[in-house]
């Protein structure tokens, strides 16, 4: 459930549209900041904000690959392989992470291009980008993120309040 | 020869990169004032005078010319919407990027001069979900160009009324699509819609609605100010004016720069203040330039000297200059992995609504990577180009046909193609595995 304060964020969000049903990736956004992941529950409150039916907001949200219909990590890692990150490391960095990490608070996914092949090979953590990575500094950021050194944005890219 | 950046909507940016996005910043180095130009001028001198005659051309990919797609409103038709697209998603293109989260305030002002010129009261900015500081950046930068006067109502005291909603996508590619992008604003699964009708005539809701990129919008302010006549001495032909081009891959100084039209790969990729020339000086062993759409181009000379120049490069070379990304890579590379990475990326991204295109981008994901790790067949290759015949008619022949609503599936008939043009004994030679094995559906 909305707590009140989102609540009330969720329908300023919805008058914002000329049709409510337009606000479903904003409220799932801002579900999933949260919460976590983006639950069954939290869909059906979306579908009554939207006036549509539950099953119209799953149709939608299942397109989309930022929601999370499982609860995640809190930290979720997006490793670029595409193919400037493809010919300077972004594979290596990939794999190191994905056998570095396997508990419920790391959620490492491999992801398509960033738009940060400037500084490739490239990821997001809770869509925070890290650019020039090797495997060795992508475990030491997402450690900082565990030791909360750096301060991880809500799991949809939100800032959490 | 030795080419420079001619910074035109990278300015600020350069010029002031401690606070670039801020409204302090922005207007300490000249913001709204290329909207109050507008205002002074009116309504009908922007699109059909200065915009035309600056001869911009959209900077997403497709190059139409912004004052033609503008004319295509039918007149008398309200509400009309404007929506940008900020949904930045073709590999190795990041010039959005940096636009939006260092310039917030440049896409306002392009976004409220665009509004007045085509009557327009609601924009809507798509922007890519996994931009998450862009967003941040560009909401903020909204709530001070209101709180300043620039948006809301009767703006600067023209009397004319726009407000701008900043729409989070949620991870799919195929939004950049403009008729998937409204599709995805109304609340829907972001498949293409079959055209026409043209967003022009019933676009968002179903009315009349314009869709241009963020570049392209970055890039109004300018015109207004210098003139279109005067933005036109920029570039070359009908390519006119400068393009922020994403360099990456195997070049010493990867980056957004920002170049006159006209200038050459070579210019590109070489110069000290540009590309800076390829990683440990080793040579290119072939370079895509207009984004993962498009068909390659290899290190010979007569590509490297051609110009980015959107005309000349498809009548002559078979190459679009599409999103402005160039990726170079040098001589150690495998062109069939490259080529195995991109279509893996289509295949992720399709959207399944045509068959075509959810098949087959598939199948030659499989095919490809298979040859890319050394179990390729010898009849693999014809059986790659036999896939991309059902997606594109006419594979090696571009312009080709499509069987597809959208061009995601023949998409992945480029780097296909390219193999075929450029590396198909060095493909063939991969291929040694036995011919008889069955096809694995894995």
């Amino acid at each position: 459930m909305f707590t009140p304060e989102n609540l009330e964020r969720a329908r300023a969000i919805v008058a914002r549209y000329p049709r409510a049903k337009s606000a479903i990736l904003p409220l799932a956004h801002l579900a999933q900041d949260q919460d976590g992941w983006l639950s069954p529950e939290a869909m059906r409150e979306i579908a009554a904000l939207t006036r549509v039916e539950p099953a119209e907001v799953l149709g939608t949200c299942s397109f989309y690959t930022m929601f999370k219909r499982d609860p995640v990590g809190r930290l979720v890692v997006s490793v670029c392989t595409n193919v400037t990150c493809l010919v300077t490391g972004g594979p290596e960095v990939l794999e190191h992470l994905a056998r570095r990490y396997d508990d419920d608070d790391v959620y490492v996914e491999e992801v398509e291009c960033l738009a940060a092949c400037g500084g490739a090979p490239a990821m997001q953590v809770n869509y925070e980008f890290h650019e020039g990575l090797t495997p060795e500094m992508a475990e030491e950021i997402v450690e900082a993120y565990k030791r909360g050194e750096l301060i991880p944005r809500g799991v949809s890219g939100g800032r959490v309040s | 020869m030795t080419v420079t950046e001619t910074r035109v909507i990278t300015k600020r940016i350069h010029d002031r990169p401690e606070d670039s996005w801020t409204i302090d910043g922005a207007l300490a180095s000249g913001a709204y004032e290329g909207l109050r130009a507008a205002f002074a001028m009116g309504r009908d001198a922007i699109g059909e005078e200065q915009v035309k005659a600056s001869g911009l051309r959209g900077r997403g990919g497709a190059g139409f010319p912004t004052a033609t797609k503008w004319s295509f409103l039918p007149a008398g038709s309200y509400p009309r919407y404007l929506v940008v697209n900020a949904d930045e998603g073709e590999p190795s293109t990041f010039k959005d990027r940096m636009l939006i989260e260092r310039d917030p305030h440049q896409l306002i002002e392009g976004i409220a001069i665009a509004a007045f010129a085509i009557e327009c009261n609601l924009a809507f900015v798509y922007i890519r979900g996994e931009f998450a500081l862009g967003y941040e950046r560009l909401e903020q930068a909204v709530a001070e160009a209101k709180a300043k006067g620039f948006l809301g109502m009767n703006i600067l005291g023209s009397g004319f009324d726009l407000d701008i909603v900043v729409h989070r996508g949620a991870g799919a590619y195929i939004c950049g699509e403009e008729t998937a992008l409204l599709e995805s604003l109304e609340g829907e699964r972001g498949m293409p819609r079959i055209r026409p009708p043209f967003p022009a005539i019933e676009g968002l809701y179903a009315k009349p609605t314009v869709v241009n990129n963020v570049e392209t919008i970055s890039t109004l302010p300018h015109i207004v100010r210098m003139g279109g006549e005067e933005y036109a001495k920029l570039g070359v032909d009908r390519s006119t004016g400068t393009r922020v081009f994403s360099l990456s891959g195997h070049v010493k100084r990867p980056g957004n720069y920002e170049v006159e039209l006209g200038v050459t790969f070579r210019d590109l990729l070489y110069s000290p203040e540009l590309g800076g020339g390829i990683t440990d000086d080793r040579k290119v062993k072939f370079f895509i330039p207009g984004g993962a759409s498009s068909q390659w181009l290899t290190g010979a000379d007569e590509h490297l000297d051609a110009p980015l120049d959107m005309d000349f490069l498809e009548q002559n070379l078979g190459v679009m200059l599409g999103s402005g990304a160039v990726m170079v890579f040098d001589e150690t590379v495998n062109p069939a992995l490259v080529a195995w990475r991109l279509a893996k990326f289509f295949a992720d991204e399709s959207c399944g609504k045509c068959t075509p295109c959810r098949e087959g981008t598939g199948w030659v994901e499989k095919v490809l990577y298979r040859i890319a790790h050394g179990q390729g067949r010898p009849q693999d290759f014809d059986m790659l180009l036999d896939v991309c015949d059902n997606i594109s008619p006419g594979v090696t022949t571009a312009p080709f046909a499509q069987t597809t609503i959208c061009p995601l599936g023949p998409s992945v008939v480029s780097p296909v193609a390219s193999l075929q043009k450029y590396f198909r004994d060095e493909v063939l030679a991969m291929c040694t595995g036995p011919s008889t094995i069955p096809v694995s559906a894995s």
